[in-house]
């Protein structure tokens, strides 16, 4: 399974298992990483799944839906690699994938 | 805010369970006074979960009752429109009230983001000293053992302190803006104005009381209170004098109203629950996630409304152009397919985040990370004083299907 590393904000590190076809919010939720709060449950209407993905990373995971940016684009917190963690699904390609956590989930 | 509101109160109501669906009324104010309205909910969810009312005080309107449909409504905001008004009541066109929740993309986000920032986390992390010592300072005030209305005296003094710092408003008039408030969305039958003349006048009373205060920011760089951003932010900045009113009264309403009424719905809820405030007082860690479960079991906005911008389809209902599209969120956070046992009030239910009173898409509150920490912190406050706030006579319900809340909360402190 592919491995996805979450930095929280406080640096603490969490690497943990994701599953092929599922999304990068469900391996953070399924293993009770902290700072996912996921209030739609994965629907890409609350932006509550907020990560900052890794620059080098950036290119692999790919750019928001128009709905996924309409969403980022309210939040303060959004960084140029902003991504909603229930919007990128887990595949063999993002094995290894870095993502840091907001401060805050909006 | 229509007289047509009013002749629901000579009605009498009919049975939930035998009045044919299209007579069901599901809009009756009243029913969210006398807090009989639940069945008539249920009913359209098992039996016409997209429901068409061809005739109402308020006009035809759809009315979407089950979560997911919600969820479809509410996160397709290029089919179903905010323009032109959010409540199942349409706007007054002799005294239109923009404001940015009422208004589509691009305006809206513009306008959002310029305010959105004074209840971003970090300015909340500023702000929760304050909350603290404000929610602990009006606790202790209060009388032990005497029958206080916990409305007054903590749900909307709290609030109202809140809404003055965020305005940066004259502390000791901080009252003036729960009174605006209630103004702004009360029902004709309330008794709180005269008349409509006389419901205008006070909110351009307001205007004029928050002109002034533009006024005395508009040539001040860096104030961080809501008045000096919208003052200064691009698109805020020459916004003409009504649309300024109507901003205001959404940040008022939306900072006020569903706060308040989700501190006394709390109370109410553990009394009507006594496992459940067991429960919180072995464990006070439970409070956040309490803090969901109440915001979900109160839902203190009953609705939001849509209008279809294009000919479109949900459950096999043909929803045409132009149709009045009403997400009622008190239904669906009660949806038995959507939540677990809704009926039930569990502070330790799991997703408990997972409700739709805060709405979902573009227009999800943006007040939703200060009401759930004001939320916290004032349970956390009265877990450190109070045995128990106990519930000891009955609330009493607004009338109004927009606003579901309390005017009283009869309770009786007890120390610890």
């Amino acid at each position: 399974m592919p491995k996805i590393k979450f930095i929280e904000h406080n640096g603490k590190e969490h690497v943990v298992d994701g599953e092929i076809g599922h999304s990068v919010m469900n391996a953070a939720i399924d293993n009770l990483v902290p700072g996912i709060d996921a209030d739609c449950g994965g629907e890409c209407s609350c932006a509550t799944c907020h990560v900052i993905v890794d620059e080098k990373w950036y290119p692999v995971v790919g750019k928001p839906s128009d709905q996924e940016e309409s969403m980022l684009d309210m939040n303060p917190e959004r960084q140029p690699t902003s991504r909603l963690s229930c919007q990128i699904k887990v595949r063999s390609e993002i094995d290894g994938l870095i993502v840091r956590l907001p401060q805050f989930q909006i | 805010m229509s007289e047509a509101i009013d002749r629901t109160a000579t009605l009498t109501d009919s049975d939930p369970a035998t009045v044919p669906l299209d007579r069901i009324e599901i809009w009756r104010p009243d029913r969210f006074e006398n807090y009989t309205f639940w069945p008539y909910f249920a009913r359209l969810r098992k039996e016409d979960p997209v429901h068409y009312t061809p005739e109402s005080p308020y006009g035809a309107f759809w009315s979407i009752t089950k979560f997911d449909d919600i969820m479809h409504v509410d996160t397709h905001h290029e089919i179903f429109s905010s323009e032109g008004g959010i409540t199942i009541e349409d706007d007054d066109p002799e005294f239109e009230l923009p404001m940015f929740i009422a208004m589509d993309p691009p305006k809206h986000d513009l306008q959002r983001k310029t305010v959105s920032g004074v209840v971003a986390p970090p300015n909340l992390a500023k702000l929760e000293g304050t909350i603290r010592e404000r929610a602990g300072r009006i606790l202790d005030s209060l009388p032990v053992g005497e029958t206080i209305n916990w409305v007054d005296k903590v749900s909307i003094e709290l609030t109202a302190q809140m809404l003055a710092t965020l305005f940066d408003f004259p502390f000791e008039d901080r009252r003036k803006l729960t009174y605006w408030s209630d103004m702004a969305v009360a029902d004709a039958s309330s008794g709180l104005y005269e008349s409509v003349d006389h419901q205008r006048a006070e909110l351009l009373a307001c205007l004029e009381y928050f002109t002034r205060l533009w006024n005395e920011r508009v040539n001040t760089v860096g104030g961080n209170d809501l008045i000096s951003m919208l003052a200064h932010g691009e698109s805020t900045r020459n916004m003409p004098p009504m649309e300024y009113l109507g901003n205001l009264i959404l940040l008022i309403v939306g900072g006020n109203d569903t706060t308040r009424n989700s501190i006394s719905g709390g109370v109410l809820a553990l009394n009507q629950n006594p496992n459940e405030y067991a429960k919180l007082r072995a464990n006070p860690g439970l409070i956040p996630n309490m803090v969901s479960e109440i915001i979900r079991w109160q839902t203190p906005l009953s609705h939001m409304r849509r209008r279809a911008l294009s000919d479109t389809e949900l459950r096999g209902k043909k929803i045409k152009k132009g149709d009045k599209v009403v997400m009622w969120y008190v239904s669906g956070n009660r949806d038995e397919e959507a939540i677990e046992n809704p009926e039930a009030f569990l502070i330790d239910r799991p997703k408990a985040r997972q409700h739709l009173s805060f709405g979902f898409g573009i227009h999800r509150c943006m007040g939703n990370r200060l009401a759930e920490m004001q939320l916290r912190v004032v349970w956390e406050e009265i877990l450190k004083r109070f045995r128990m706030v106990e519930v000891v006579g009955e609330p009493v319900r607004v009338r109004s299907n927009f606003i579901k809340g309390y005017s009283q909360l009869p309770v009786r402190l007890h120390r610890l």
